[in-house]
C-alpha cells in the first residue's frame, strides 16, 4: 500500500511539474488518491493540464507527501541490504532519488519551509561528509592487503591474530598521541632545559659513561634523565608562555590512558556481543557443520586441502559420536592422568613464580652492590628469566596436556587458561618484588634527605666563610645529592621488560620458525627420513599463544605507562615491527594448520581476557599512585604528599572559589557514600533484571523447542492420516485413469511449490508409493492448515522475501 | 587514485556507495580486479556503463574463488542471467553481499541461494548431498552422506516437510556462531 500511495503522489508531482496553479485541480487530485484504479487514465488526463503549487496543498496531502519522501529516504538508506540484483538496485536508487529531489522542496509550509529546506540541505551535507570521512577512514587502515594475503593462505583464524594486532596498534597509536602530545613534547619544548636542575642532569658519578651504548641500552645515563621517564619532569605548576599546567596534564593523561582503554575494550566487547548469534546451542550440530564449516576466505590450495580433510574428519567424528554415544575406556586411568597433569602444571606455576621472586630479590642485591661488578647475565637476569619462562612453560604445558587426552577444543581452552595463569602469576610476582624494591628505595630516600640537609649546611658554611654574604647554592646540579627516585626505577624496569620481551619474541621467531624452516627445507635433500612430512616439519602459527603474548604485552604497557611516558611509543614501534616481521615469518616459514579449533565461537573470549588484564594491570598502578607518596626531588608531583593532590591544587588556584567549595561538598563522604550505595543498588537492579530476562529467554527457547517437536509430531500424524485417507480412497475402488499421466512425476517434488500444488490433486490417486511411504508433496500442504501461528517455520518460502522487505521498511 | 583516468564519475561512486557496503577505494579496487580478469574485454573507463559480462570460466579463476567448493554456485547466484555471466554490477553486488559489513540477514539469503542447487527455494536432501560432497571432496561413503543429510534436515526442519525452507535455514543459521566469520570474502 505504500507503493500505491507513492504512485499517487508521483502523479501529483508530475502535475506539479507541468503547470501552474489551478484550484479546481485539487479535487481531481483527491480523487486520484481515493481511487487507485483510475490512476492511469487520470494521469493521462492531467498530464496536459496545469499544476498546483505546493503552497495550496492541504495539510493532509503534505503529510502524505512527507511520509512518502521519508519512505523513499529510508529505502535509499537500506538499499544496500536488499537482496536485489545490482541493476535493479541502481534503478530503484535513481528513481527514489529523483523522487526525493523533486518533492523535498515542496515540503514544509510558510515560514517553516525555509527552515526545512535548510535542514534538508544540512542533512545532505552531513551525509556527504560522513561518507567522505568513511572513505578517508578506510583509506587510512593499514596492511589491508597483507592481511588479506594471509587470510587467503591460512584462513580466518590466523588472520584474526593479525587483525587483532592491527587493532592493538590503533589503540596504542592513540595512547602514544596522548602521552607524546600532552606530556612529552610540552616538557621538552617549554620545560626547563637539560642540565638546569639536579633532576634533569646526569649525576657526576655516572656522567663518565652516561653515553655508553650499554648504559643507554639499559635505559640509564642520558636516557634515564630525559623526557622518557617520570623523574625528568619538573614540579613547576605552569611552564612556558602558554602557562601549560604540566603536572596536571601528566596526571590527567595517566588517568585518561586507562579510561580510554577501558572504554575501547568494553565498547568492542559490546559490539561483538551484538554480532554474536544466538549462542551455543548444540541442537544444530550437523547443519552448522554443513553450512558454516567452509571458510570462504581460503584461497590457497594447500589450506583448502587441509580444510577439506578437517571437515571430513569432523563429520566422521560427529557420525561416530552420533552412533555410539560414548565409549569410555578406563575412566580411572584418564582421571588419574588428568589429576597428575594438573598437579604438574601447578608445580610449574609455583616454580616459575618462585624463580622470578628469587631472581628479582637477587637483582636487588646486585643493584645495591653496584652494577659494574656483575656480568651481563646477572644484570639482565630478571627480564631474561621472565621471557624464557614465558617461552618454555607453554611448551611444557603442551606436553603435559598430552596426558589428559581431552578433545582438542577443550585441550586448547585448558592450555590457554594455564598460559594465562602463568603470565599473570609471573607478572604479579614481578610487581610484588618491585613493591619491595620501592620500599627499599623509600628508606634510602629518607637517608638521602637527612644527608642533604647536612650537605647544604656544610656548603652554606663554606660559602659563608669565603664571601661573607648569603648567596643561593651555586653548586653544579650534577653535584647535588639526590634521592633514588623510585618512580623512574619502576618505569625503567617496565621498559627493560618490554624490550627484552620483544627481543626474545623476535629471536624466537628467527630461530624457532625461520631456522627450523630453513633446516627442514635444505637438509631434506640429504636426510634419511622425510623431514617435511615427518618429525620436525614446519611449524604452525600459534594463534592463541601469540594473542596471549600480545595481551600481556599490552598489560605491561598499561601498568608502566604512568612512570615511563615513552612506553606507548615503544609499543607502537614494537607492534609495527611485529606486523611486518610476523607477516613475513608466517608467509615464509609456517604451514597452514591441519586442524583448526577456535578457542571460542566469538572473539569476545580474547577481549574478555584483555579486559581482565587491563583491570589487573591498572590495579597496582592505581595503588602506587594513591598510597605511596611521590619522591621528594623528582617528577611532576615532587613536594606533594600524594600524587592526586595536583587536582586539589588546580581547583584551589585555577578555579573560582565557589567551584572549589562545590567540589569539596561533592567529595564529602556524606554525599559520596549514598552515591556509591545508589550505584551499587542500580547495578544490583540491572543485574537481577538481566537475569530474569535470561531466564525468560531460556524458557521461551524451551517452549519453542517443545512446540517444534510437537509440530513435527503433528505433521507426521497429519501426513500419516493423509496417507491413510489416500489408502482408503484408493481402496474405495476408483481405478485411476490418470495414473499413467502421473507416472513421471515423483521428482516433481523438487521443482517447487507450483508443481506441487498442481500435482497434489493428481497424486492422491498415485499408486506407485507403498502404504506408509508418503509422497513428499502431500506432506507440505496438508500440515500447513494445522500449524499454530507464531512459529518461524510457518511461512512458505516465496513469501519470505516479501516479509523481509516489509520488515526492513518498518525499521 | 584515479588521477590518470576517470574510471567512474562521482555520481556513479555515490550510487555504488548507496547500493553496496563499499567505499570509494574498494570500488576502485574491485574494478581493478574485474579488469584484471579480462584486460582485453573490460574497459578502464566505466563512465558510460558498458554492459560487459564475464563468463564463469573466467571469474572462478579469481584467487578469492578458486578454492571455494561452491564457486560455481556463487557466480550463478549473483549473475543476473543465472548462468554465471557476471557484469561489473553483479560483481560488485557479489562482493558486497560477502563483505564483512553485510548484515546477517542478507548473507543468509544469499547463502540459502548458494546451497539451493536446483533452485526450487528449498534445500532438499539432494541439495544437501551435493553440498556435503563438495565440502568433503566426496570422501564420505554414501551411507554416511545420507546419514548426515538426514540428521541435518532433522535438526533444522521446523515444519516437518523433510526439506529446509528459507525460514528453517534462517532460523538455523542465525544461531550459528561461525556463520558471519566464515561466510565472508575480503576483496
Amino acid at each position: 500500500m505504500g507503493t500505491r500511495k507513492d504512485r499517487n503522489l508521483k502523479n501529483n508531482e508530475k502535475k506539479e511539474d507541468k503547470g501552474r496553479e489551478k484550484v479546481e485541480k485539487r479535487k481531481k487530485k483527491k480523487r486520484v488518491e481515493t481511487s487507485s484504479e483510475q490512476e492511469s487514465s487520470e494521469e493521462e488526463e492531467t498530464r496536459g493540464v496545469q499544476e498546483t503549487k505546493p503552497e495550496v496543498w492541504s495539510p493532509e496531502e503534505l503529510e502524505k507527501l512527507k511520509e512518502a519522501v521519508d519512505e523513499r529516504k529510508k529505502l535509499i538508506s537500506t538499499l544496500r541490504g536488499k537482496p536485489l540484483p545490482m541493476r535493479k538496485k541502481l534503478q530503484t536508487l535513481r528513481e527514489s532519488q529523483e523522487f526525493v529531489e523533486k518533492y523535498e522542496g515542496a515540503l514544509g509550509k510558510g515560514k517553516g519551509r525555509k527552515l526545512y529546506a535548510y535542514k534538508v540541505m544540512m542533512l545532505k551535507k552531513w551525509m556527504k561528509f560522513q561518507r567522505d570521512f568513511e572513505n578517508f577512514k578506510t583509506a587510512c587502515i593499514p596492511w589491508e592487503m597483507k592481511i588479506k594475503e594471509i587470510e587467503s593462505h591460512f584462513g580466518s583464524s590466523v588472520a584474526s591474530y593479525f587483525i587483532f594486532l592491527r587493532w592493538m596498534y590503533g589503540i596504542n597509536m592513540i595512547l602514544f598521541g596522548l602521552t607524546f602530545g600532552l606530556v612529552m613534547v610540552p616538557e621538552a619544548l617549554m620545560g626547563r632545559p637539560y642540565g638546569s636542575m639536579p633532576r634533569k642532569t646526569v649525576p657526576r658519578a655516572e656522567a663518565a659513561n652516561a653515553m655508553d651504548f650499554a648504559v643507554l641500552w639499559d635505559f640509564g645515563g642520558y636516557a634515564q634523565y630525559s623526557v622518557l621517564f617520570y623523574g625528568f619532569y619538573n614540579n613547576q605548576r605552569t611552564i612556558g608562555w602558554l602557562k601549560y599546567r604540566l603536572p596536571l596534564s601528566y596526571f590527567l593523561v595517566g588517568v585518561g590512558t586507562v579510561a580510554y582503554s577501558y572504554m575501547v575494550v568494553i565498547r568492542t566487547m559490546a559490539r561483538n556481543a551484538n554480532q554474536d548469534g544466538g549462542g551455543d546451542d548444540n541442537s544444530f550440530n550437523f547443519s552448522w557443520k554443513m553450512f558454516t564449516s567452509w571458510d570462504y576466505l581460503i584461497g590457497n590450495p594447500e589450506t583448502a586441502d587441509n580444510k577439506f580433510a578437517s571437515i571430513t574428519t569432523s563429520f566422521k567424528e560427529a557420525i561416530l559420536e552420533e552412533q555410539e554415544s560414548q565409549k569410555d575406556d578406563n575412566i580411572h586411568l584418564t582421571r588419574f592422568l588428568r589429576v597428575l597433569a594438573n598437579f604438574l602444571v601447578l608445580c610449574c606455576l609455583a616454580g616459575s613464580g618462585y624463580l622470578i621472586y628469587f631472581v628479582v630479590r637477587r637483582s636487588q642485591k646486585f643493584a645495591l652492590e653496584g652494577l659494574e661488578r656483575h656480568s651481563w647475565w646477572e644484570t639482565n637476569e630478571v627480564n631474561m628469566v621472565m621471557s624464557l619462562l614465558g617461552m618454555f612453560c607453554p611448551m611444557l604445558f603442551d606436553v603435559i596436556s598430552k596426558l589428559e587426552n581431552y578433545h582438542p577444543r577443550i585441550a586448547l581452552q585448558w592450555q590457554l587458561g594455564r598460559i594465562f595463569a602463568l603470565f599473570l602469576g609471573n607478572l604479579y610476582t614481578f610487581i610484588i618484588a618491585l613493591m619491595d624494591e620501592i620500599n627499599l628505595k623509600r628508606e634510602e630516600e629518607e637517608v638521602v634527605k637527612l644527608n642533604m640537609t647536612l650537605w647544604e649546611a656544610t656548603l652554606y658554611n663554606g660559602t659563608l666563610e669565603v664571601n661573607g654574604t648569603a648567596p643561593p647554592i651555586t653548586a653544579h646540579p650534577a653535584d647535588i645529592p639526590r634521592g633514588p627516585c623510585w618512580e623512574t626505577m619502576v618505569g625503567q624496569e617496565f621498559v627493560r621488560l618490554i624490550v627484552s620481551d620483544t627481543m626474545t619474541t623476535y629471536v624466537m621467531l628467527l630461530f624457532g620458525d625461520f631456522l627450523r624452516a630453513v633446516l627442514v627445507r635444505f637438509l631434506n635433500y640429504c636426510w634419511c627420513w622425510d623431514l617435511e612430512a615427518g618429525f620436525p616439519s614446519y611449524s604452525e602459527f600459534d594463534v592463541s599463544g601469540n594473542v596471549l603474548g600480545l595481551i600481556f604485552n599490552q598489560g605491561m604497557i598499561w601498568m608502566g605507562a604512568f612512570y615511563a611516558p615513552c612506553l606507548p611509543a615503544l609499543n607502537v614501534l614494537r607492534l609495527h615491527v611485529s606486523m611486518y616481521l610476523q607477516c613475513w615469518a608466517v608467509m615464509c616459514c609456517n604451514v597452514p594448520q591441519e586442524r583448526v579449533f577456535k578457542a571460542s565461537g566469538s572473539n569476545n573470549f580474547y577481549m574478555a581476557m584483555l579486559l581482565v588484564i587491563l583491570f589487573l594491570s591498572t590495579l597496582p598502578a592505581i595503588y602506587t599512585i594513591v598510597s605511596i607518596p611521590p619522591s621528594f626531588d623528582c617528577g611532576p608531583f615532587s613536594g606533594k604528599s600524594r600524587m592526586f593532590d595536583v587536582i586539589q591544587e588546580t581547583l584551589e588556584s585555577d578555579f573560582p572559589a565557589w567551584f572549589g567549595k562545590v567540589f569539596s561538598y561533592a567529595s564529602n563522604p556524606g554525599l559520596v557514600l549514598p552515591f556509591i550505595l545508589l550505584m551499587v543498588l542500580a547495578i544490583y537492579y540491572l543485574q537481577s533484571t538481566s537475569k530474569s530476562y535470561k531466564q525468560a529467554n531460556l524458557e521461551l527457547k524451551k517452549k519453542l523447542q517443545t512446540q517444534n517437536e510437537e509440530n513435527k509430531k503433528k505433521n507426521k500424524l497429519a501426513a500419516l492420516k493423509a496417507a491413510m485417507d489416500l489408502e482408503e480412497a484408493r481402496n474405495a475402488g476408483s481405478d485411476s485413469p490418470r495414473h499413467e499421466r502421473d507416472k513421471t512425476s515423483p521428482q516433481q517434488c523438487h521443482r517447487g511449490e507450483r508443481g506441487e500444488k498442481r500435482g497434489l490433486g493428481n497424486r492422491v490417486y498415485q499408486g506407485k508409493h507403498g502404504h506408509l511411504e508418503i509422497p513428499p508433496a502431500i506432506q507440505l500442504p496438508a500440515p500447513r492448515g494445522h500449524l499454530p501461528g507464531p512459529l518461524p517455520g510457518n511461512q512458505s518460502a516465496p513469501r519470505v522475501q516479501r516479509v523481509h522487505n516489509s520488515k526492513r521498511h518498518r525499521e | 587514485m584515479g588521477n590518470k583516468q576517470t574510471i567512474f564519475t562521482d555520481e556513479q561512486f555515490e550510487a555504488y556507495q548507496d547500493c553496496t557496503f563499499f567505499t570509494r577505494k574498494e570500488i576502485l579496487r574491485l574494478h581493478g580486479r574485474f579488469h584484471e580478469l579480462a584486460p582485453h574485454l573490460v574497459p578502464m573507463d566505466y563512465t558510460n556503463e558498458p554492459d560487459i559480462r564475464l563468463p564463469p570460466t573466467l571469474t572462478v579463476t579469481m584467487p578469492e574463488l578458486k578454492e571455494n567448493p561452491f564457486r560455481q554456485r556463487i557466480v550463478e547466484v549473483f549473475s543476473e542471467d543465472g548462468q554465471g555471466n557476471l557484469s561489473f554490477n553483479d560483481f560488485v553486488d557479489m562482493f558486497s553481499a560477502l563483505c564483512e559489513m553485510a548484515p546477517r540477514e542478507l548473507k543468509a539469503i544469499y547463502a540459502f541461494k548458494i546451497y539451493d542447487f536446483n533452485g526450487d527455494n528449498f534445500l532438499c536432501k539432494e541439495d544437501l548431498e551435493k553440498t556435503l560432497n563438495r565440502l568433503t571432496k566426496g570422501e564420505l561413503t554414501p551411507e554416511e552422506v545420507s546419514l548426515v543429510c538426514s540428521k541435518a534436515i532433522e535438526e533444522a526442519d521446523l515444519d516437518g516437510d523433510s526439506k529446509l525452507s528459507f525460514s528453517d535455514f534462517e532460523n538455523m543459521i542465525s544461531k550459528a556462531p561461525d556463520f558471519l566469520s566464515t561466510f565472508h570474502i575480503r576483496i
